[in-house]
């Protein structure tokens, strides 16, 4: 009952058969999810884009919060690897209550579905999912609360793997909202294991989170002293209702002390590169002169995503199955 | 059991190759090694026929395979690396071993996923029998009678060595 | 007369003093004699309770019964039973049923119920607003005639300060005792769990410190202000023991009690998003778990069980989304005593903090002397009990630790000399 999340997504003897956070993986892991990724960049590249790898297998996007974006990018993935993939939106006043949601599940499941990508509002949703009410079922994190949204950890980590050739003893800046940011907790974990110098977040006092030094990453409160000497500078999005909450005066007078500007970049090292899950506010996170510029790679991101999520659904319905192969023998 | 000598076999196999490339009318072949000891073998034939390094290509059969639920994902894939267009080429496809067919099944199904190639020629080192599929050797370099259970593999790639396990 | 003996129990009243092997006769609901046979009469029964302490019983300071209005959680007769096995004689039953206990007549429902399950004594508190929606007083006085020990809003809200000042007002003049919580509703808004790396790492929302100890400032300075008798439930943080403790400095009568299970976990339970530990105050660190510690172990705190049955399902949810509270009275004798076997509890402390403070709080009498009415529980320290859903009194699985294998079990439950558990 009480195992620890990065516990939950792993088989017996080290594999991943859910993917629902970046912390507590190891460094191994994470390599082989990166090199499984770049893999499959290059099929991607191809006429054919498609590989017959989960062929015959059904994903089903489960998505209790909108996310056009990221269920696209599922969906495309979940497609170039020859999966069926059924889509659903579920809105979550539909399932305020677990016990809606848990027959929900065990409906898909009696539908012998292999896979679900699961974004949910709830902190732990995921876990929740994949530790008591499908275990035998590969549970992707597609984002959950403010927990973890390790995919994009991981694109971006591909991301900065391949523009900086490595991580290993880079200095990255996370910049913005990074209380209410899965991404950013996400990404963290994953920094730290892969080996980054530091990891340092940027934002106001009420943005950033209490004791955000236990999670290995070091607070500022401003971008001259945030980016000095930094290779990456990963700018979060700014959610609108954060003014209405008591927690930005203006979306002005944050672009003017946290947005990403040439200025601002220019603390940073000359050939630091600029990243964003997207999607950007231009003139209240990043200008756009930064997000188009030389060092952005925001686009690159993009197109990694994919490439990252069929990594991790390859890897994780590999793991399930070969569990399952190893209970029936 | 004597194992033969892989470097010895492996002058016979480009030897046969050329001949029969030859006899097949078969100019600026594309070699593609599958990997691992698919690869080692590929190198060997590239240096011993002279082709250019951009005449061969590197295929991973990872996401292909037909044992995936069983055995899944393997954890090291590389990926594959072929030439910008296999379009109307003749490739030589070369492993290290054929057994039951099913890696060659899955490097072709592969290769047609990069484009329709003019022809493809079966290269392999060794040949230990027991097919599960109607696929031979073109050009092979010697067979091997193995005992029950018995299972070959090559290490490389400098030397090259066969174990028995 | 006719007398139950109850022969070579460990015989514990640390408020008297009373450490001791010692026989003990009982006889029309009291204590006849102590350590020696009475002069007159016979025994009638006679209890070997060698390796067993006989204790003061139990008086709870705030369970929630889920009846009247959540039969699917329990009733007044399995909570009460279950709350014998914890060896409580006597339970302060918290207003938040449905409908809440802001009218005599749902007291008198309750106590009929628990008349008739005839396990612990049920001490209803009487809601302070109505509705406990934080406006309206409710009829306070008239909650006291019909047998409110003392008046709470529970964990809910008032709807300003103002309220708050003339409930206290109210109620200091007539001398009424209220039962408050320092829970600043907006500070705490959206917060799952304490506010710490734990939350942090988690991504869960936070309950600040500050939740608690703001409204615990308030409460003080109001209850100097009005001069009510009153008493703060369930803190949870070591800020506010050294706020009381200041407070009482200054002259102020204010007592307050812990719920075990803030002595007994931290926040980090939680990692792994365990919704058993979703509770209510939030579980905090292990700074705030050794102050409360302390503070009981210097007679400063009382303990009670916040005991909060649920059914299965109401905790099967992701762990924002799952109800709160944890089903403690069924574990709640091999935890504190675990507590005790750690060195972190001392028993004397464990057993003055749930009878002789809470008696004096409610002006009641709960020792084991001559002539007192015999209110007490046998405990066996030692046996092993592997807890288990399927062996609980509670109607509530939601309990904090399946599985696990712990010493301590109550063996025998006396109220007013009767052998009811």
């Amino acid at each position: 009952m009480t195992t620890h999340p990065s516990q939950v997504q792993l088989t017996e003897d080290g594999r991943l058969k859910h993917f629902l956070t970046t912390e507590g993986l190891s460094k191994a892991l994470l390599t082989e999810i990166l090199d499984t990724a770049d893999s499959f960049i290059s099929t991607q590249e191809r006429g054919v884009k498609k590989v017959p790898l989960l062929r015959g297998k059904t994903v089903v996007n489960l998505f209790f919060e909108n996310s056009t974006r990221t269920r696209s990018t599922f969906e495309l993935a979940a497609k170039r690897l020859s999966a069926d993939i059924l889509n659903l939106d579920i809105a979550k006043s539909a399932t305020a209550k677990g016990e809606t949601l848990m027959d929900t599940l065990w409906n898909l499941e009696a539908m012998y579905s292999d896979m679900f990508v699961v974004r949910h509002a709830d902190s732990g949703a995921a876990h929740f999912i994949a530790e008591q009410v499908t275990p035998n079922v590969a549970i992707i994190n597609a984002g959950d609360g403010r927990h973890a949204h390790p995919t994009q950890a991981m694109l971006d980590m591909l991301t900065i793997r391949r523009h900086q050739h490595s991580i290993e003893g880079k200095v990255v800046a996370i910049v913005g909202d990074i209380l209410h940011s899965r991404v950013a907790r996400s990404q963290i974990h994953a920094l730290r294991t892969l080996g980054a110098a530091e990891v340092r977040v940027i934002g106001p006092g009420t943005l950033l989170p209490r004791d955000i030094e236990a999670l290995g990453a070091k607070p500022f409160y401003n971008m001259k002293d945030g980016l000095r000497d930094c290779d990456v500078v990963i700018m979060l999005r700014l959610q609108k209702e954060r003014m209405n909450n008591a927690l930005l005066p203006s979306e002005s007078e944050f672009f003017k002390l946290y947005g990403l500007t040439t200025e601002k970049l220019a603390f940073a090292k000359p050939n630091a590169i600029v990243m964003h899950p997207g999607p950007i506010n231009r003139g209240v996170e990043i200008e756009s002169a930064v997000a188009d510029g030389p060092q952005s790679v925001i686009l690159h991101q993009v197109s990694y995503g994919i490439a990252v999520r069929m990594a991790v659904m390859s890897m994780a319905m590999s793991g399930q199955q070969t569990q399952a192969t190893e209970e029936q023998a | 059991m004597t194992l033969p000598n892989i470097e010895q076999i492996c002058q016979q196999l480009a030897h046969d190759l050329a001949d029969y490339l030859q006899q097949q009318n078969i100019h600026n072949p594309l070699l593609v090694g599958i990997r691992t000891g698919g690869v080692w073998v590929a190198e060997r034939l590239q240096s011993q026929l002279q082709l250019s390094d951009d005449a061969t290509g590197v295929l991973d059969i990872s996401f292909y395979r037909d044992d995936f639920t069983q055995h899944g994902l393997h954890p090291q894939v590389k990926g594959s690396e072929l030439p910008e267009s296999i379009e109307d080429r003749h490739i030589i496809l070369v492993d290290d071993v054929i057994m039951s067919g099913r890696t060659i099944r899955a490097a072709m199904h592969e290769l047609f996923d990069f484009g329709r190639p003019a022809s493809i020629t079966l290269v392999c080192l060794l040949d230990i029998g027991r097919r599960e599929l109607p696929i031979q050797p073109d050009v092979c370099g010697t067979r091997l009678d193995l005992a029950d259970g018995q299972l070959v593999k090559l290490g490389g790639p400098n030397p090259l060595t066969l174990t028995i396990a | 007369m006719r007398y139950l003996h109850i022969t070579n129990a460990r015989v514990l009243d640390p408020a008297l003093g009373l450490d001791q092997v010692i026989d003990v006769y009982v006889a029309d609901g009291r204590i006849q004699a102590i350590g020696h046979k009475p002069h007159a009469g016979e025994i009638e029964h006679s209890i070997d309770a060698s390796g067993q302490w006989l204790v003061p019983g139990f008086i709870d300071l705030g369970a929630h019964l889920p009846e009247p209005g959540y039969p699917h959680k329990g009733t007044i007769g399995s909570e009460t039973q279950a709350a014998c096995a914890a060896g409580f004689t006597h339970v302060c039953a918290l207003p938040d049923s449905k409908p809440v206990a802001d009218s005599p007549a749902v007291i008198k429902l309750i106590q009929e119920k628990a008349n008739q399950a005839g396990y612990a004594r049920v001490l209803p508190l009487g809601a302070l607003t109505q509705g406990l929606e934080g406006e309206q007083l409710a009829n306070m006085v008239s909650l006291t005639e019909v047998g409110c020990v003392a008046l709470s809003n529970a964990r809910a809200p008032f709807k300003d300060s103002y309220v708050l000042r003339r409930v206290m007002e109210y109620a200091a003049t007539y001398d009424l005792l209220l039962f408050l919580t320092a829970n600043d509703a907006a500070l705490a808004a959206g917060g799952c769990m304490h506010e710490g790396p734990t939350a942090t790492r988690l991504g869960l929302a936070g309950v600040p410190e500050t939740a608690e100890t703001v409204a615990l400032a308030q409460l003080l300075l109001l209850i100097e202000q009005t001069g009510v008798r009153a008493h703060i439930s369930q803190i949870s943080c070591a800020r506010s023991v050294r706020m009381l403790n200041h407070a009482r400095q200054q002259g102020l009568r204010v007592t307050a009690d812990v719920a075990l299970a803030n002595l007994v976990y931290t926040d980090e339970a939680v990692t792994g998003y365990n919704s058993q530990f979703h509770a209510q105050p939030p579980l905090r660190s292990e700074h705030d778990r050794q102050a409360l510690l302390a503070a009981v172990n210097a007679g400063e705190l009382c303990i009670s069980s916040n005991h909060r049955p649920h059914e299965i399902a109401a905790k099967k949810a992701p762990f924002s989304d799952a109800e709160a509270g944890m089903s403690l009275f069924d574990v709640f004798i091999p935890l504190a005593l675990q507590l005790v076997e750690r060195g972190e509890l001392q028993l004397s402390a464990l057993i003055q903090a749930c009878s002789s403070q809470p008696a004096q709080l409610l002006g009641m009498e709960q020792r084991l002397s001559e002539g007192a009415t015999f209110n007490a529980a046998l405990i066996n320290p030692n046996s092993q009990v592997t807890i288990s859903r399927r062996a609980l009194k509670s109607r509530g699985g939601n309990i904090p630790c399946p599985g696990e294998t712990l010493n301590g079990h109550v063996s025998a439950v006396f109220i007013g000399g009767r052998h009811v558990f």
